[in-house]
C-alpha cells in the first residue's frame, strides 16, 4: 500500500511539474492542482498508513489500543486541502482576469509588468 | 499568566481590527479610526511584549491548555518579540501614511481591511513555535497580499501578480511537503521539540529536507536564483502598500530561516553553509546591478531589496554570534530604512504623478524638507557613517573577514559603492536636475495630506539616525537575541517546560 501511493504521489508530481512548464496559464494551474494533490498523499504516506483501527480511546483505558491509523496527518491534509482550495478559486479568478485582459492565455504574453520603460 | 498572554495580543488584535474593518467598510473615518487604533495598541503590546522578554527571557504559551510539543504553542524569543515590535512600527507607519496616499483609490477601505489581515499573518508566523502552524500563518499572510496585489488592479498589475501567486504558491507546496516529511519521520510539529529529534535522522534525510526548506523559503525571500517574482510584481502596488511588502513579506521568510536552520535542522558545519555563502554573494551581485539598470524609483528600489537580502543572511552563512548579531541588526535596520524609501518615493510619485526618473527633478529646491528626508535613508542604505546602515555593513563585513571569508567580504564592499551609485543616480535626477519642461503638473497635496505622507517618513528617519549615533544598545539586543538563537536550550525549556 505505501508503495502503490508513494507511486501514485510520483506520478501526480511529475505530471504536475511537467504540465507547470507549459505557457498556457490554464495548464499551469491545472499542474498545480495536481501537485498540491501529489503532496497531500506523501504527507499522508508519510503519516504511516494502517488499517487496524480508528484512533479511539477505549472506555477506561488512557491510550488507544496498539495499532490505530495516525490521525494528525489527516488533519494536517484538511488543513492543506481547504487551503488549497481557496488559493485554487483566487487562482481561478485571476486567470479569468489576466486572460479577458490581455486576450490571450499565454504567459509569454502577459509581460506589461516587465516593460522597459 | 498575564504576561504570557501578552503573546497572543500582537495576533488577535489585527484580526479582530479585520472584522471590524469589514462592518465597518462604508464609512471612511470609522476605517481610518479602527486602522490607526488597531495598529497603535499592536505597537504597545508589542513593545511590553518585548520588554518582558528582554528582562526574563523567552516565554511561551500554549493554545486550549494542550501542553506542548502535543498542542500548538505561541513561542516569543528576544528575535521574534523585536521583529513583532518592527513590524508594528512600520504597521503604524504605513496606515498613517495610507490615510494620504490610498485615499482615491475605489477600494479604499478594503486596503486597510487587508493590510490589517497581512499584519496578521505576519505576526502568527514570527510568534508560533510550531511548524505546520507557520505553514499555516504563511497562508494567510499570501492570501492578504494576493489580495493587496490585485484590488484596483489594472493589466500591469494583474500581469506582475501572476508571476508573483504562482512562483508563491510553488514555494509554498514545498513547504508543506518539507513539514509533511519532518513530521512523518519525527512524530512531531514543536519546533522545540524538534531541537532534540534531528540527531535521529540520517544526515541523508536532514540534507533532503534542509534543500527543501531552503529552496521555499528563498522563493520567499527573494534569493539569488528565484528572485523573479519580486522585481515583476513590487513596483506595481501603490506605494504604501510597496513599501509593506518590502519591508516585511522577504523578511518573514528570513526569519523562518533563522529558526529553522538554528533550532530545528541546525546547518553548522554542513555543505548548505557553504552554499549559502555563495548564495549570499549572489544575490547581492545580481540586486545590485539590477537596480543599477532601472529608470524608475521604484524598480530599482525593489531590485535593492535583493541585494541587501544577500548582506543580510550573510550571518546564516557564516554562523558565528558576531555574524548572526550583524544580521538582526541589519534585519532590523534594513525593514526600517527600505520601507521609508519607498514612503518618500510614494510622495515624489504623487507630487509629479509618475516615478520614472526622466519625469521629476528639481525637489532639491522647491521642497529641501523632502530631500533631506529621501537623502537620509538612501544613505543609509548604501552605509554611509554615521547612519544605521554604516554599523550593520560594518558587523556583518567584519564577521566575515573574521572568518577569512575574504570574497565575500570584498563583494559586499563593492556592492555597497554599487549601491552609492544607483541612489546617486535618483539624487542626480529627482533632486539636483531642473524639473523637466514637460512635467505634468499634478493637483496640488494639502497641508493635511503632505503632514500624513511626512509624519512617519521622518519618524522612520530619525530612528535610522539614533540607530546611527546609538548603535551600542541596539548591538546588544541583537548579541543577547543571537545567544538565544544559538543556544536553543533556553527556548526549549520555555516551550517544553522542565524535563
Amino acid at each position: 500500500m505505501h508503495m502503490l501511493l508513494s507511486l501514485i504521489t510520483g506520478m501526480l508530481v511529475a505530471a504536475g511539474i511537467y504540465l507547470m512548464l507549459e505557457r498556457h496559464l490554464l495548464r499551469i494551474l491545472f499542474g498545480f492542482i495536481l501537485l498540491s494533490n501529489g503532496i497531500n498523499l506523501a504527507i499522508l504516506t508519510a503519516g504511516r498508513l494502517s488499517k487496524e483501527a480508528l484512533p479511539i480511546i477505549p472506555p477506561g483505558a488512557v491510550t488507544p489500543e496498539d495499532s490505530f491509523a495516525n490521525p494528525l496527518s489527516q488533519a494536517l491534509i484538511l488543513t492543506a486541502i481547504v487551503i488549497g482550495f481557496g488559493v485554487l478559486i483566487f487562482c481561478l479568478s485571476l486567470t479569468y482576469r489576466a486572460v479577458s485582459d490581455s486576450g490571450s492565455a499565454d504567459a509569454d504574453h502577459m509581460d506589461r509588468s516587465e516593460k522597459r520603460e | 499568566m498575564m504576561m504570557s498572554w501578552l503573546i497572543v495580543f500582537p495576533v488577535i488584535f489585527p484580526l479582530c481590527g479585520t472584522f471590524f474593518l469589514y462592518l465597518f467598510r462604508k464609512h471612511h473615518r470609522a476605517v481610518i479610526a479602527v486602522s490607526w487604533a488597531t495598529s497603535g495598541f499592536g505597537l504597545i503590546v508589542s513593545i511590553l511584549l518585548m520588554d518582558q522578554v528582554y528582562i526574563l527571557g523567552p516565554q511561551a504559551i500554549a493554545l486550549g491548555s494542550w501542553p506542548a510539543p502535543f498542542g500548538v504553542v505561541f513561542a516569543a524569543d528576544l528575535l521574534s518579540a523585536t521583529m513583532v515590535a518592527v513590524t508594528w512600527l512600520i504597521g503604524l507607519g504605513v496606515v498613517v501614511y495610507a490615510a494620504a496616499d490610498l485615499r482615491f483609490n475605489t477600494s479604499y477601505t478594503r486596503f486597510h481591511l487587508l493590510i490589517h489581515f497581512l499584519l496578521t499573518g505576519v505576526n502568527g508566523a514570527f510568534l508560533t513555535g510550531d511548524l505546520f502552524n507557520l505553514y499555516v500563518w504563511f497562508e494567510v499572510m499570501l492570501i492578504a497580499s494576493f489580495g493587496l496585489m490585485t484590488l484596483d488592479a489594472d493589466t500591469t498589475q494583474i500581469h506582475g501578480s501572476i508571476k508573483y501567486v504562482f512562483l508563491n504558491l510553488i514555494s509554498t507546496l514545498t513547504l508543506l511537503l518539507a513539514i509533511g516529511m519532518l513530521y512523518g519521520a519525527t512524530g512531531m510539529l514543536n519546533m522545540a521539540g524538534l531541537h532534540f529529534k534531528y540527531h535521529t535522522l540520517s544526515p541523508g534525510f536532514v540534507s533532503l529536507l534542509s534543500g527543501l526548506f531552503l529552496f521555499s523559503f528563498s522563493v520567499k525571500s527573494a534569493l539569488f536564483p528565484v528572485f523573479a517574482w519580486l522585481p515583476a510584481s513590487y513596483h506595481t502596488l501603490p506605494s504604501s502598500i510597496a513599501a509593506l511588502f518590502a519591508a516585511l513579506l522577504t523578511k518573514v521568510g528570513i526569519y523562518a530561516m533563522m529558526r529553522i536552520f538554528t533550532l530545528v535542522l541546525p546547518f553548522e558545519g554542513t555543505v548548505w553553509q557553504t552554499i549559502f555563502i555563495v548564495l549570499s554573494g549572489l544575490t547581492m551581485l545580481t540586486g545590485v546591478l539590477g537596480a543599477a539598470s532601472r529608470f524608475t524609483i521604484k524598480k530599482i528600489l525593489s531590485f535593492h531589496i535583493i541585494s541587501q537580502i544577500g548582506y543580510i543572511i550573510i550571518g546564516l552563512g557564516v554562523y558565528t554570534r558576531p555574524a548572526l548579531a550583524g544580521s538582526i541588526l541589519y534585519l532590523i535596520h534594513h525593514i526600517i530604512v527600505k520601507a521609508n524609501l519607498f514612503l518618500v518615493g510614494g510622495f515624489l510619485n504623487r507630487k509629479f504623478g509618475s516615478d520614472h526618473l526622466s519625469k521629476m527633478g528639481g525637489v532639491y529646491r522647491s521642497m529641501p524638507l523632502v530631500a533631506a528626508l529621501f537623502l537620509i535613508p538612501a544613505f543609509s542604505l548604501a552605509g554611509f557613517p554615521p547612519l544605521s546602515g554604516f554599523w550593520s555593513k560594518f558587523a556583518v563585513i567584519r564577521a566575515s573577514l573574521e572568518t577569512g571569508h575574504t570574497i565575500l567580504a570584498a563583494t559586499a564592499l563593492l556592492v555597497g559603492i554599487l549601491t552609492v551609485y544607483s541612489m546617486l543616480k535618483i539624487w542626480n535626477q529627482v533632486f539636483w536636475e531642473a524639473a523637466p519642461a514637460d512635467a505634468t503638473s499634478s493637483p496640488p497635496v494639502s497641508l493635511t495630506e503632505t503632514g500624513l505622507y511626512l509624519l512617519p517618513i521622518s519618524i522612520f528617519a530619525l530612528i535610522t539616525i539614533i540607530i546611527g549615533l546609538f548603535p551600542e544598545p541596539f548591538f546588544q539586543h541583537a548579541e543577547r537575541a543571537t545567544v538565544q538563537l544559538l543556544d536553543p536550550t533556553i527556548y526549549v525549556k520555555a516551550v517544553l517546560g522542565e524535563r
